[in-house]
C-alpha cells in the first residue's frame, strides 16, 4: 500500500519535473491540483471557478506575447503582493502600470509596444530570486525592481550575471547599486539620513532630537547611522536613540516615554507606517507631542486601515512626491491612479512611474530595440541612463551619476487637515 | 531476514529517488531544458529536503515536538557565511564550502547539545516550547550584533558599526540587520545531493541502528525503556543533536545559495520551522521518504501557483488542506486501500503503520 501512494506521488512529481521544461504545459500540472482541491473543497468551488477563469485568460496573454515576441519590449518588476509590505508592491505595480499605459497609448518606445508584468516576492530574498527567474521564463529585457531592499541586495548579484539592466524604484540599501547594471530611483538609505539632518536643520525644526528605530530593519538602522553621523554637522544634538525590533513592535511606550525624558523636540521615525501609526498614537496616550519626522517608508500612513488620521496631525516626512502637488504631471498621474484604483497614489508608486519614463528616455537615447538580446540591452542602455534628464512625478531634472544613484533635491510634506501639503 | 530484506529494499528505493532526481534534474539542466525557475530551485530544494529529513528524525523517530528547526539553519547559515568573508577567496571554492558545511554542522550541534542537555532530560512538550524560543532569540542575537575584522583581529560589538573601532582597512562582516554581504554563491546543486545522500545515509542508519531501536523504543514506550536500562535523555540527546547538525548543513547550503544573507522573520523565523514540520507532517511523520516528496512538493507548488496572481496564497492553502486530507484522513485511506485493492490485487501483508 505505501509503496503505491508513493509511486502515485513519485509519478506526481516527475510529471510536475518534466512540466517545467515548459512553461505552458506546468499551468495544466496545477490545474490538475486545483481541480483536486475543487473536490474537496466544495464550497469554495465558486471562487475558483473564478479564478481559473482568470489563469485562463493569464495564460492567453502570456502566450499572444510570446507570440509577438521581437515586436514588445517586455519589462519585469517584483515585489511583496503579500505580506506586511504589500502596500509597497502594490504601489510599484499600479504606478508601472500606468506609465507603461501612457507611453503604449503614445506609441511605445522607439515604436514598440511594451508589456509589464509583475510578480510577488513576499519580501523575501529567495522568493525574490524565484520571482526574478519566473520573470526571465516570461521573457523579460529589463528589470525594474525590488521593491525592498533585503531580496534586492540578493537578486542584484543574479542581475549581473544575467547582465539585465536593473532600475529599482525604492530598494534603498546603499550596496544595491555597486554592480554596473543597477540604478536607483529613490535616495539611498545614507543619503535619506543626511538629507533628513540636513532638512531639519536647515529650516530649524529642532535641535534636540530622538530617534527611534527598528534595529532588526536595514533600511531603518541604515537611516539611522547615517543620521546619527551627519546631525552633528547641522547643529542636531541627538539626545536620545531607541531601537525596537521586528518581534517587540507593538508596544512602543518605553522608547516614546525615554523621548519623553530625554526632552525630544523632534522625533525622528525612520521605519516604516504601520509601526508608526501606533507610536503615533502611544505618543497621544502619554501626553507627548513633539514634532514628528518620517522618511519615506512613512508614506502610506493615511491609506491604513483603521487609522484614526486625526493622529498623524503635523507629522512631517521627507518624500520625493505629494499627491497633492498641483503641477500639470502629478495631477494627471494622480487622476489616472485614482481613477483606476480608488485610491490616492503613495511614493512609491511615484517612483516605479518615473522609473518606467527613465528606461523610455534611456531606451530612445540608446535606440535599442526588442529583438536584441537582455545583455546587448544592458549594455546599451547603462551609459544613455547617464545622458538622460527628465522632470519627473518624483523631481524636476532628474538625472543618474555613474554609481546609479539618482540626483534630485529632498522634498518634505506635511499632514493637514488628514492629506499631505508640501512643507515648503 | 526477510524483514531485514524490506529494509534494504525501502531503502535502496528512497537512495534511488534521490539519485533518479538527480539525474533528470542534471540532464534536463544540461540539455537546457530547464525553465530558470527550476534552476534557481535546484539548490533551495536540496536544503528543503535535508531540513524535512533531519526534523523527521526528532519528529518522528525521536517523538519530541521541534519547533525550531529554523534556528539551527540560521547558526549554520551564519556561522558559515562569517567563516567564507573570513576566509574570502583565499582557498579555493570547492575547499572553502566543504569546510563551511562542517563547520556549520558543527556549531549548529553544539547548539543543539547545549539545548538538548537540559530539555531532553524533562518529560512532555518542553522541547517544543524551548526550541521556539530559540529560534527566536538566535534570529534577534543576530540581527544585533556587529562584526568585524582588521589587522588586530576580530571586533564585535552590539551598538552599530562605528563602535566596532575598526582600523582604515578594516572589513565589516556582520553588518547588524543589514546581515552578511558579498557572500560566494558557490553552492551547486551536485553538493546540495550529494549533502542529502549523507544525510540520508547518516538518518537512515541511524533508524535501523541499536540506537535507533533505542530511540524508537523511548518514543513508544518510556517507561518500559527505562525499565530495561536504557539512558532516555541520553538516546534523546542523540538524535536531537544529529538532528541540530543536519539543520545546520541545511543553512550552509542556503547561505552559499544567496549573495546576501540577513535573518528576517521570513527565512528564518517560526513561520519557517512551522513550515519544515509541515513537510514532516505531509509526508508523514517518521516516513523519510515522504517528507522528502512533501519538501519538494510544497516548494515548488507556490511557485507553480503564480498564475493565479492575487489567488495564489488561498488557492496554496486549499490545496495543502486537500493534500493533508488526501494523504491521512481515515476514511480516504480506507477507500484509498479498497481502489488499490481492486485494481492492484495485494499479494503479501498489509504494512504496519510507521514503517519508513
Amino acid at each position: 500500500m505505501k509503496k503505491f501512494i508513493s509511486v502515485a506521488l513519485v509519478a506526481a512529481m516527475t510529471a510536475s519535473l518534466a512540466a517545467c521544461g515548459s512553461s505552458s504545459e506546468s499551468t495544466d500540472t496545477a490545474a490538475e491540483t486545483t481541480a483536486a482541491a475543487e473536490e474537496a473543497e466544495t464550497e469554495a468551488e465558486a471562487a475558483e471557478e473564478d479564478t481559473e477563469a482568470e489563469a485562463d485568460a493569464d495564460a492567453e496573454a502570456a502566450d499572444e506575447s510570446s507570440d509577438a515576441e521581437g515586436g514588445v519590449f517586455v519589462i519585469g518588476g517584483t515585489g511583496p503582493l503579500t505580506g506586511g509590505a504589500a502596500l509597497y508592491g502594490e504601489a510599484v505595480n499600479q504606478g508601472a502600470q500606468i506609465a507603461v499605459d501612457e507611453i503604449n497609448e503614445a506609441g511605445g518606445i522607439n515604436g514598440y509596444q511594451v508589456e509589464w508584468i509583475f510578480e510577488d516576492d513576499e519580501h523575501d530574498a529567495e522568493k525574490a530570486l524565484n520571482a526574478y527567474n519566473t520573470l526571465k521564463d516570461q521573457g523579460i529585457q529589463m528589470f525594474v525592481g525590488t521593491v525592498t531592499s533585503g531580496p534586492c541586495l540578493a537578486v542584484v548579484e543574479e542581475t549581473a550575471d544575467d547582465n539585465m539592466f536593473q532600475l529599482t524604484p525604492s530598494g534603498t540599501t546603499a550596496d544595491i547599486t555597486a554592480n554596473p547594471n543597477v540604478f536607483r530611483m529613490c535616495f539611498s538609505d545614507p543619503a535619506q539620513g543626511t538629507k533628513s539632518a540636513q532638512y531639519i536643520g536647515e529650516h530649524g525644526l529642532a535641535t534636540k532630537v530622538g530617534v527611534i528605530y527598528d534595529s532588526s530593519d536595514p533600511y531603518s538602522q541604515g537611516i539611522y547611522e547615517a543620521f546619527d553621523e551627519a546631525a552633528p554637522e547641522y547643529g542636531i544634538e541627538v539626545v536620545a536613540a531607541e531601537a525596537f525590533t521586528a518581534d517587540s513592535k507593538t508596544d512602543f511606550k518605553t522608547q516614546i516615554q525615554k523621548m519623553k525624558d530625554a526632552e525630544a523636540e523632534l522625533v525622528f521615525l525612520p521605519f516604516y507606517y504601520t509601526e508608526a501609526a501606533l507610536v503615533l498614537q502611544q505618543s497621544k496616550e502619554l501626553d507627548y507631542a513633539p514634532i514628528f519626522f518620517g522618511c519615506d517608508g512613512m508614506d502610506g500612513i493615511l491609506n491604513l486601515e483603521n487609522f484614526d488620521t486625526s493622529l498623524a496631525e503635523g507629522l512631517m516626512l521627507l518624500t520625493p512626491f505629494s499627491a497633492d502637488a498641483t503641477d500639470d504631471l502629478t495631477v494627471n498621474f494622480v487622476t489616472k491612479y485614482e481613477e483606476a484604483y480608488g485610491s490616492t497614489p503613495i511614493q512609491f508608486a511615484a517612483d516605479a512611474y518615473d522609473c518606467i519614463y527613465a528606461i523610455k528616455l534611456a531606451a530612445e537615447e540608446a535606440g535599442i530595440t526588442p529583438d536584441m538580446s537582455v545583455s546587448d540591452i544592458c549594455d546599451a542602455i547603462v551609459p544613455a541612463m547617464q545622458q538622460i534628464q527628465f522632470d519627473g512625478l518624483t523631481g524636476a531634472g532628474i538625472t543618474f551619476d555613474e554609481n546609479g544613484e539618482p540626483e534630485k533635491e529632498p522634498k518634505a510634506v506635511v499632514i493637514e487637515n488628514g492629506a499631505y501639503v508640501s512643507a515648503d | 531476514m526477510k524483514t531485514g530484506s524490506k529494509t534494504l529494499r525501502s531503502n535502496i528505493i528512497t537512495y534511488g529517488l534521490v539519485v533518479v532526481f538527480y539525474i533528470v534534474m542534471q540532464g534536463l539542466y544540461m540539455t537546457d531544458n530547464l525553465s530558470s525557475l527550476m534552476e534557481g530551485l535546484m539548490v533551495p530544494l536540496c536544503y528543503y529536503m535535508i531540513l524535512a529529513v533531519s526534523l523527521n528524525l526528532v519528529v518522528g523517530i525521536s517523538g519530541e515536538l521541534s519547533l525550531g528547526h529554523a534556528g539551527f539553519m540560521c547558526v549554520g547559515a551564519f556561522s558559515s557565511a562569517v567563516f567564507a568573508r573570513l576566509v574570502d577567496e583565499k582557498i579555493p571554492g570547492m575547499a572553502e564550502i566543504i569546510i563551511a558545511i562542517l563547520i556549520g554542522a558543527a556549531f549548529a550541534a553544539i547548539f543543539g547539545f547545549l539545548i538538548g542537555i537540559p530539555v531532553l532530560r524533562l518529560k512532555g512538550d518542553y522541547l517544543a516550547i524551548v526550541t521556539l524560543a530559540f529560534g527566536e532569540i538566535i534570529k534577534n542575537l543576530i540581527n544585533a550584533v556587529y562584526l568585524g575584522v582588521d589587522a588586530n583581529g576580530l571586533h564585535v560589538s552590539l551598538k552599530d558599526t562605528k563602535s566596532l573601532n575598526l582600523l582604515e582597512d578594516g572589513d565589516i562582516i556582520i553588518k547588524g540587520a543589514q546581515g552578511i554581504g558579498k557572500l560566494p554563491r558557490n553552492a551547486t546543486f551536485t553538493i546540495g545531493i550529494i549533502l542529502l545522500l549523507i544525510t540520508l545515509f547518516i538518518v537512515i542508519n541511524l533508524v535501523n541502528s541499536r540506537q535507533g531501536r533505542a530511540i524508537m523504543s523511548i518514543r513508544d514506550n518510556r517507561i518500559a525503556a527505562e525499565s530495561i536500562g536504557l539512558s532516555v535523555s541520553k538516546y534523546k540527546l542523540t538524535a536531537f543533536v544529529i538532528s541540530a547538525a543536519l539543520a545546520g548543513v541545511a543553512g550552509v547550503l542556503y547561505s552559499h545559495n544567496l549573495a546576501n544573507l540577513q535573518a528576517t522573520s521570513k527565512n528564518f523565523g517560526y513561520n519557517q520551522s512551522i513550515m519544515i514540520l509541515v513537510f514532516v507532517v505531509l509526508g508523514g511523520i517518521g516516513n523519510i521518504r515522504g517528507s522528502m516528496i512533501a519538501a519538494v512538493i510544497l516548494t515548488i507548488l507556490p511557485e507553480k501557483l503564480r498564475f493565479l496572481n492575487d489567488y495564489r496564497m488561498l488557492i496554496y492553502a486549499i490545496v495543502l488542506i486537500a493534500m493533508m486530507i488526501l494523504n491521512s484522513a481515515p476514511k480516504v485511506v480506507a477507500w484509498r486501500k479498497v481502489m488499490a485493492e481492486k485494481y492492484f490485487p495485494h499479494k503479501g501483508k498489509i504494512n504496519e503503520p510507521g514503517e519508513a
